[in-house]
């Protein structure tokens, strides 16, 4: 009962309580066959990809945290692990947020439901690099480099493009001004708030883009918000599938990929990219480096980078993301061509924000988002 | 919380044995050591890590940043929410509670009231907002008005729908206690229903009453789902920006930013604790 209206203050301090109370007892590493996989940083230095599927079996357990099932068809990706390798997977808080894997990491570390593995935002998996251990998947050199640490800490996993998702009972959104008509009353919702999710940020940012801002300067977009509020059109509720089908956020910014008819719950669903404002954001993987399972984690990896047929590249596809292969697939042919001709189509060159537009952008919308749109 | 605010007028006679023997005091300690872990030590920690820099050495200077104009915004706007509804639910639900108790003792409306209570108190967090959502969001079921997202009225009306009842459940009690001889002897002395309000059960409830107001600020206070689910794209209030600090994946998140905010809403609490101490001093002044 009391779960509905929490005491934030005890929830806090229960918090720190947690965090404090688990001592940092070291983890106890998994060796298996003579490899201490928690050291190897690729699959052929400890021994190949033989090797290293006989040590995951042998550990037979995956820890995850924050995969929600219809994120990026993650629910499939996860019952094609465990069905190709027979590795039991205990996916943790489903609907976390990037902050939430990260601090699992620290306050579970060295007990046995620590994640094995995070797929975090940007930001926080900058933020983070001390807690990761570097590993080059074997498909290393399909990743383009801008968009990898160069040692293996970190590699951005699949992404999309900010997109607005609406009912199609509003006909055809040509720009993104159409939403401040009157027809939009209590509509338009944000994934969240900007100042803590990460869609959200990247959703003012698109807004900003298409107002014409630039990955530098996010303030347009905060204007646009304000008028979306001043014309009675901005909805503050969280945003979920519920709210979609019961008709209250009929228009959401999100990621494309989250846009979907089969993400959001709706068949009638449409998605709409602004020419002028094609913003991109990948997430990234990194394996925890107190890694209770080190091999699975790592195997893990190399199936998520795969690019067979069934292997985790393809499976993103299929759930509307792009994965971070796809150039290098599409020149090998590799590529699931039904999937990739099924994403929305966009015109204009994608932008991309470096780290330190994510932090101005951040710094940006503490001071001023509040302000804007109350 | 009722027997909290019922405890001066109804003090304990003291004992003859003045020595605390060895054995009754042993009946504190499981208490006093569930206080201990789960109150003190938490606030301890917050306390200490309020003070703190992400990197664990000891900054002083956080304590300034209770004053930064933004998060004094937050604190502002946690007192308005708790405030108004701590005064409507107070209001509201003693008058409530006052219907209730003038009917049948034993009546099925007394039970019925009683139990709708006893849920809806409860009544919170997300399935709350949805309810309101659905009945008066923009496609809402019976009427919309937009005024509903403007902070803080809109949020106000949704905590009062769980604030009457927990008054009614705290206040009732104490209603119940007011003697109808005590009506009638006033009657009988010639007094008129407000001078009876005024000098007889006025002053008898107030306790009753400023305890179960300040009952229904800290629950406001400390409730966070309800405004999360409503208000999710902004933050108006500490315990959604405890939220930002904790979980921002934007860079924004700091844990001891969460600390100092929590030890912040530790010292609103003292401070109204304070104020409610005084107030009830007066309040109860007829009793000594």
């Amino acid at each position: 009962m009391r779960s509905s209206h929490r005491l934030a203050l005890a929830g806090v301090a229960a918090a720190a309580l947690l965090a404090a109370g688990c001592s940092s007892s070291g983890s106890s590493g998994g060796s298996s066959g003579g490899t201490n996989w928690a050291s190897e940083t690729s699959a052929s230095a400890g021994g190949g990809m033989n090797a290293l599927v006989t040590a995951a079996k042998s550990e037979g357990t995956l820890n995850v945290i924050a995969l929600p099932p219809t994120w990026a068809n993650y629910g499939n990706i996860l019952k094609a692990f465990t069905a190709k390798y027979g590795i039991k997977i205990n996916s943790a808080l489903p609907d976390g947020t990037s902050q939430q894997e990260v601090n699992a990491v620290k306050s579970e570390h060295g007990t046995a439901k620590a994640p094995d593995v995070v797929d975090v935002g940007q930001a926080v998996a900058l933020a983070n690099t001390s807690l990761f251990a570097p590993y080059q998947v074997a498909t290393w050199s399909s990743i383009p480099s801008a968009q990898k640490e160069s040692t293996g800490l970190w590699y951005e996993d699949y992404g999309g493009y900010m997109a607005v998702g609406y009912s199609s009972s509003y006909g055809t959104i040509t720009s993104l001004n159409d939403l401040l008509g009157p027809k939009f009353k209590g509509a338009v919702a944000l994934n969240g708030n900007p100042t803590s999710a990460n869609a959200a940020l990247n959703g003012v940012m698109m807004a900003s883009l298409a107002e014409g801002g630039s990955a530098g300067s996010i303030s347009q977009g905060v204007d646009f918000f304000k008028k979306l509020k001043a014309a009675g059109n901005f909805n503050p509720v969280s945003a979920t599938g519920a709210t979609i089908k019961a008709g209250t956020t009929k228009v959401v910014f999100n990621w494309d990929y989250l846009n979907l008819p089969s993400y959001v719950g709706v068949s009638n669903w449409k998605v709409f990219i602004p020419q002028n404002a094609v913003l991109g954001g990948y997430y990234v993987q990194a394996v925890n480096k107190g890694a209770p399972h080190p091999a699975a984690a790592r195997l893990w990896e190399e199936f998520l980078f795969s690019q067979a047929a069934s292997g985790g590249q393809n499976l993103w596809l299929q759930g509307g993301a792009r994965p971070v292969e796809q150039q290098a697939m599409q020149s090998n042919g590799s590529i699931d061509k039904t999937a990739a001709a099924q994403l929305p189509t966009v015109t204009g060159t994608p932008v991309f924000l470096s780290p330190s537009q994510n932090t101005d952008a951040a710094n940006f919308l503490a001071a001023n988002w509040a302000k804007a749109v109350s | 919380m009722a027997v909290a605010a019922t405890t001066e007028a109804g003090a304990r006679p003291a004992r003859a044995g003045r020595r605390l023997s060895a054995p009754s005091w042993v009946g504190t300690v499981p208490f006093l050591a569930y206080v201990a872990v789960f109150l003190l030590w938490p606030t301890g920690i917050v306390v200490v890590d309020s003070l703190k820099n992400p990197a664990g050495g000891w900054a002083f200077a956080n304590i300034t940043k209770l004053g930064d104009p933004l998060v004094r915004g937050y604190f502002i706007g946690s007192f308005k929410l708790c405030l108004l509804s701590s005064v409507f639910g107070a209001v509201l639900g003693a008058i409530l509670a006052y219907a209730i108790a003038s009917g049948d003792p034993d009546g099925p409306m007394r039970r019925l009231y009683l139990a709708v209570s006893g849920v809806l108190a409860q009544f919170g967090g997300v399935t709350l907002a949805f309810a309101f959502l659905v009945l008066i969001g923009p496609v809402g079921l019976l009427f919309h008005a937009s005024w509903f997202y403007s902070f803080p009225w809109g949020i106000t009306v949704i905590y009062t729908y769980f604030q009457i009842p927990l008054m009614v459940l705290v206040f009732l009690p104490a209603i119940d206690g007011v003697k109808v001889q005590w009506r009638e002897a006033s009657e009988n002395l010639g007094a008129s229903a407000w001078q009876y309000w005024r000098y007889v059960g006025g002053p008898l409830l107030m306790p009753a009453f400023l305890g179960g107001a300040l009952l229904l600020f800290a629950n406001a206070l400390s409730a966070f789902a309800t405004i999360a689910a409503w208000e999710n794209q902004i933050a108006y209030i500490v315990p959604q920006q405890i939220s930002t600090a904790l979980s921002s994946e934007v860079g924004l998140s700091n844990v001891n930013v969460a600390d100092l905010l929590a030890l912040g809403m530790i010292i609103l609490v003292a401070v109204v604790m304070t104020g409610y101490a005084l107030l009830q001093r007066r309040a109860a002044r007829w009793l000594r």
